[in-house]
């Protein structure tokens, strides 16, 4: 089969787009970084690709909310070709910032309230701050294509609006019963706590979401900053062979793509 | 037109975040009335639709629909709850709004383009406040008077947002008459800032001319000759007496800081002290640059405002670096007034040094953050004479193509303002950080504070460096200090150039040209552009929404021309513009102060004084910092700021692998220690020298590839002692650099750092010199982190442990400063450093780290709780000079040049053998408990549980 494609999102105050691209080419898949003005002008750019990738940063500043700008541009210009690339049974990731506009378009967790009006959010902190700090996640989701079940993973988060909530109880329900939540934050024995093995206060310990066809996911913590053995935070206490966690996810959905198209 | 008018509040259930923490600062201000605070977002839009589609834009853009609810018009205080009081802070007009730009772009997507957005914050009070305590609580903490105006109640009208049009009135400035005495006021009066003499000259330069000067002309001048930008002190002659004995420099500068740099005329040096920062080799493909800028005045009037521009400035020196670098990583430092002084002592004008600190702190994060550029490396220092005048040290790290190391501008290229638009902020900066401080400050030199917009400058670097990578444009620099007038007077010193002043995109009418030539408006980058290439070039700024413009033309006249409109409005020539500051001779004096060592009685059990020291300010955890800064984004961290089993112990320096693909790394660490300066400033610049090369060593850095920074923060340098404590200073970097063969490659200075109280009393600040460091990494797979690793390792000390305790935290806890300052063995330090290099590089060491601040037993006891895991230690065979006979003196001297490091049992004899001949002790061994025991003479001299010393070391600054 030809070479696995992804697509690295830019756009203004995206910041983690040449990362994530060496973690894709890591895990075998050819990568290239778009800038969005020129998939609005010519969204057949996606047709392509198999993989989009909303990635980390400040699109836009964060103004008005974290990733709300961006989410409203690809709302009113390239609404249509995203969800066209989903029901083309293709993966979309959103990492970070890239998970908020996932979050603020809709397409995560992928259903409304009743009136139409977004029944999850990601806002701010409870410790009112940027945070900077390694997390480990524990599997929830078993539909999910980018996630192994079982595995747990050591990921660093950075963000200062990566708290999950929802408009109601109602709502939070739903997500976890139809196997939204993706990763719950957890300690190193897998419990879950409060802060900072929650690093943010998310309702039940949500650290990413994905739809329900599993096919979609995004994520607060960043895979594509330990992609090596030297990125993690202790790595020389550890053994050499250690493995990155975060290619997992690459990884994963590589194969994915490598089995399905 | 119609005005729509937008509240956005929390929705009950969720949190008010915003609203808690003002609460929180108003409890800080000693109000105890408030029982709530309710903050509002508020959005004035002036457009064209209709209330249906305003509700959309409410519900779809402007709003959480989760979390938050909207009220459009002007929200009625609540009638329940008591809610008191209400006030709304506006910027002032002509501030740059970036949530505006951003929301007037989100309005536009969905169908509608708004005419004009502001936004506003709004607080509802509920709780008895008096007026005098609102008008309190809104300029201590909630709005800054420099760029922001209060309005109180529901009446109140906000700012204007219009700003009058501008008709061209060329001025001249009647000047060839003036006596002296008018000379001196008419500097006075325009704020130039520029002394009799200069003022002759330029007063003579016009006679030949034999015409007024204009406005525009008198300004380019000022800013040019200040000495923000051309550093006239530093580079002055000086008589200079010391303890007796005179020296003469001809050129301080070139004789101390820099001469060392080219006597040592390193091959691997590509380009210092001649560019906006210093570039040395990286690999076979790459350099990396580096430069560290002071922000102190701004920061001292707007620290939020003033420390976000400081790090975006400086993160366009490498970005105006030869034809323009990669900013690959951050470093900052901060230099505070005490955090815990009461309010009433702080004096008018002048804001509480916490305030400073978390604005400072929080500036530096938004703006490193939104640059996509990992913060990795700095330090927190705390004096009381930093009060007044915090010092706000931004560095960055830069890669840079070996091919594009060099500018080539030729007569006939364009120039092109790239990025950000020009507005009144920042006006007089370059003249006005030259100055002095004084209570009245805040209310004249206002515009004096820029105003930044990181997404602009991410936009901005994004697009250049495709521009660069096609070879595009010819020349680039920075719009730093001075404007247009110093990047543009720069970029055309050796050639000439014409700019059409009215050409500058303006954020907002209004401004005179002089105004548009000096601003120091943000996110502006100034290219030369072949006129042939300006199509693709500008066609890559459109194509991701950075805004490109051509303001003139470099020519061959070796003149600086400008234009507005037809008009000539300023014309200078280049030689005088650049070379025609008179040179100064300058006395400068130093007399070693007569001091002598306390009597501090011994202890038996020096446990608790551990304690005391880990909870000095200047000793303690800043991971209260550290965590706001992203420090992994760009995937390149080795060694991150924090390093251990729970990611909490203090690195002692970064490492990052700045491109993707590589083995190689660059090490950054600082050194500072202003203390030592009360002593002796030589000594102080050694040390901070010896600190910085430790911290690179002990991550696995090079020894033998270091290159320095320096930057000097002094007081008022017209006084001869202070200007003498800065010259023995620079003869220590000279000496330093000489004997660590550790070049300086850019530097740059901030003097009169004074300031002028209400009555009078003027205060310095303490001696400053902050050395930036950086080196090679050969192989980031070697780099050691300082957690000890593994119980049964062996503990050894390298270097010598001497009677030195001046200066140090063991005096200062028990109120002390001494006399016997940490010197530097210029002979010994560098082999004790190539020892440390080559035993890690060798894979002998699992941990290292540097003796600094509170001396040996922090050093140990820091390895241990940053791995959790005990040391057993005795101080007996430690290596001491013949005087340092007291078990306070092996624990607690600061002394120079040592390194602690973790060896395991199998590697000791190699490693022994590598330090044959040097000054080595194997001091004891890593446990497998969480204790730390040391011992002077068989007896117990520090016994303490790990978590007691580690809770003790991040308390104070765990805000």
């Amino acid at each position: 089969m030809n070479k696995v494609k992804a697509i690295v999102l830019r756009a203004a105050g995206i910041n983690c787009d040449q990362e994530t691209v060496e973690a894709l080419e890591l895990a075998g898949a050819q990568a290239a970084r778009l800038h969005i003005n020129s998939i609005i002008k010519d969204p057949s750019a996606l047709d392509d690709a198999q993989i989009l990738v909303f990635p980390g940063g400040f699109s836009y500043g964060d103004d008005v909310a974290a990733g709300k700008i961006l989410a409203n541009q690809v709302m009113h210009h390239l609404g249509d070709a995203v969800r066209g690339f989903i029901d083309a049974g293709k993966l979309v990731i959103g990492i970070c910032n890239g998970f908020q506009v996932l979050v603020k378009t809709g397409i995560l967790p992928g259903f409304s309230e009743s009136d139409g009006s977004s029944s999850v959010t990601i806002t701010y902190n409870d410790s009112a701050k940027f945070e900077d700090r390694w997390v480990y996640l524990e599997p929830a989701a078993d539909n999910c294509v980018f996630i192994t079940p079982g595995r747990r993973l050591y990921l660093p988060i950075a963000h200062g609006e990566g708290k999950v909530v929802t408009k109601t109880p109602e709502s939070l329900d739903k997500l976890l019963e139809e196997g939204h939540a993706a990763f719950r934050y957890v300690d190193s024995a897998g419990g879950q706590g409060g802060f900072p093995v929650n690093p943010n206060g998310s309702m039940e310990s949500i650290a990413a979401l994905t739809d329900t066809t599993g096919r979609v996911l995004g994520l607060m913590p960043h895979p594509e900053r330990f992609i090596r053995r030297t990125q993690h935070p202790f790595w020389t206490r550890m053994p050499e062979n250690m493995e990155a966690d975060g290619m997992t996810i690459f990884n994963n959905a590589v194969e994915y793509v490598s089995t399905n198209f | 037109m119609k005005h729509w008018r937008y509240e956005i509040f929390s929705r009950t259930g969720f949190a008010d975040v915003t609203g808690r923490d003002v609460l929180h600062e108003i409890k800080e201000l000693g109000i105890d009335t408030v029982k709530k605070v309710e903050s509002s977002r508020v959005f004035l839009i002036d457009a064209d639709f209709e209330d249906q589609f305003a509700r959309r834009v409410a519900a779809e853009l402007l709003v959480d629909p989760v979390c938050e609810n909207y009220y459009i018009g002007r929200r009625p205080l609540p009638d329940t709850g008591g809610a008191k009081s209400l006030i709304e802070v506006h910027l002032k007009s002509g501030v740059t709004d970036p949530v505006a730009e951003s929301v007037t772009m989100g309005i536009t997507d969905m169908g509608c383009k708004p005419a004009m957005v502001r936004t506003a914050r709004k607080y509802v009070f509920y709780g008895d406040l008096t007026d005098e305590q609102l008008r309190f609580i809104a300029r201590r903490a909630l709005a800054n008077d420099c760029i922001e105006d209060v309005i109180y109640g529901l009446e109140a009208e906000p700012p204007s947002p219009h700003t009058p049009e501008y008709k061209l009135e060329h001025k001249t400035v009647p000047l060839l008459e003036l006596d002296d005495e008018g000379l001196t006021r008419l500097s006075g009066d325009m704020d130039l800032f520029l002394d009799l003499r200069e003022m002759k000259t330029i007063q003579s330069y016009f006679r030949d001319k034999g015409r007024e000067p204009s406005d525009v002309e008198l300004e380019t001048l000022a800013q040019t000759w200040s000495e923000h930008c051309v550093h006239k002190t530093l580079k002055s002659a000086v008589t200079f007496s010391y303890d007796g004995k005179t020296v003469e420099y001809d050129n301080l500068l070139k004789e101390t800081v820099f001469g060392a740099t080219q006597e040592l005329n390193k091959d691997w040096c590509i380009s210092v002290f001649e560019d906006n920062a210093g570039v040395v080799e990286f690999d076979e493909t790459d350099a990396v640059c580096f430069k560290v800028e002071t922000h102190n005045h701004p920061s001292a009037l707007d620290p939020y405002g003033g420390a976000a521009t400081g790090i975006g400035g400086v993160i366009r020196d490498p970005m105006g670096t030869g034809l323009g670098a990669k900013p690959v990583a951050n470093t900052d430092v901060f230099c505070f007034g005490m955090p815990d002084i009461a309010i009433d002592d702080v004096p008018a004008g002048v804001l509480h040094p916490k305030r400073i600190a978390k604005g400072v702190v929080s500036g530096v994060r938004d703006y490193g953050n939104r640059m996509g550029i990992p913060t990795v490396n700095g330090a927190v220092y705390f004096d009381p004479r930093y009060m007044a005048n915090p010092l706000v040290f931004c560095g960055n790290l830069g890669l840079i193509p070996n091919d594009k190391c060099f500018k080539n501008q030729q007569p006939g290229d364009l120039v092109v303002v790239v990025g950000g638009r020009t507005g009144c902020d920042g006006i007089h900066g370059a003249t006005f950080s030259s100055g002095q401080m004084t209570h009245e400050h805040e209310n004249i030199f206002s515009h004096a504070v820029q105003i930044g917009n990181a997404i602009v400058e991410k936009k901005t670097l994004d697009t250049l460096l495709q521009a660069r990578d096609k070879n595009l444009y010819t020349s680039i620099t920075d719009c730093g200090a001075g404007g247009l007038s110093s990047a543009v007077g720069e970029m055309g010193e050796k050639l000439g150039v014409e700019v059409n002043l009215e050409k500058v995109p303006l954020k907002y009418s209004g401004l005179n040209y002089t105004e548009i030539w000096i601003s120091e408006a943000q996110e502006r980058m100034v290219i030369a552009v072949k006129p042939e290439k300006l199509d693709e070039i500008m066609e890559i700024f459109a194509s991701e929404d950075v805004e490109a413009t051509v303001i003139g033309r470099f020519t061959d006249t070796k003149r600086l021309t400008l234009k507005y409109e037809d008009t000539q409005v300023g014309e200078l020539d280049m030689e005088f513009l650049h070379d025609g500051v008179p040179k100064y001779s300058r006395q400068a004096s130093w007399n070693t102060p007569k001091l002598s060592e306390p009597d501090i009685a011994a202890a038996g059990d020096y446990t608790d004084t551990v304690k005391k020291i880990f909870s000095c300010y200047n000793v303690a955890s800043k991971e209260w910092i550290i965590r706001q800064y992203d420090h992994e984004v760009q995937g390149g961290s080795v060694v991150k700021p924090l390093c251990g089993v729970a990611t909490d112990g203090p690195s002692d320096a970064a490492v990052i692998r700045p491109k993707p693909g590589t083995q190689k790394g660059v090490a950054l660490s600082v050194g500072l220690n202003p203390m030592y300066g009360d002593i002796d400033p030589y000594h102080m610049a050694l040390s901070a020298i010896d600190e910085a090369v430790r911290n690179l060593v002990c991550v696995g850095g090079r020894s033998d590839r270091i290159a320095l920074l320096d930057n000097f923060c002094w007081g008022n340098c017209r006084k001869p002692e202070i200007f003498g404590s800065l010259i023995r200073a620079a003869q220590a970097c000279k000496d330093g650099a000489m004997a660590y063969s550790a070049p300086f490659i850019s530097g740059k200075d901030s003097l009169n750092n004074e300031f002028k109280m209400a009555d009078g009393t003027e205060v310095n600040i303490p001696a400053t010199l902050l050395i930036s460091a950086i080196s090679l990494v050969d192989n980031i797979e070697k780099c050691v982190t300082m957690d000890f690793k593994k119980p049964g390792s062996l503990i050894y000390v390298l270097g010598l442990t001497k009677n030195e305790l001046g200066g140090s935290h063991y005096y200062y806890i028990n109120g002390e400063l001494g006399a016997n300052v940490p010197q530097v063995d210029l002979e010994l330090a560098p082999k004790l450093a190539a020892a440390a290099a080559d035993a890690i590089s060798a894979k002998l060491v699992r941990s290292a780290h540097d003796c600094s601040e509170g001396g040996l037993a922090i050093a140990v006891a820091e390895m241990a709780f940053a791995g959790e895991l005990g040391a057993e230690i005795s101080l007996d065979g430690l290596a001491v000079s013949d005087d340092c006979d007291t078990a306070a003196k092996k624990l607690f001297s600061e002394s120079n040049s040592r390194y602690v490091f973790e060896v395991e049992p199998d590697k000791s004899s190699e490693f022994e053998a590598l330090m044959a001949g040097l000054p080595l002790a194997n001091i004891g061994t890593v446990t497998d408990n969480s204790l730390v025991n040391i011992t002077a003479g068989g007896k117990t001299a520090v016994s303490g549980d790990i978590m007691e010393f580690k809770q003790a070391w991040q308390k104070p600054l765990a805000w």
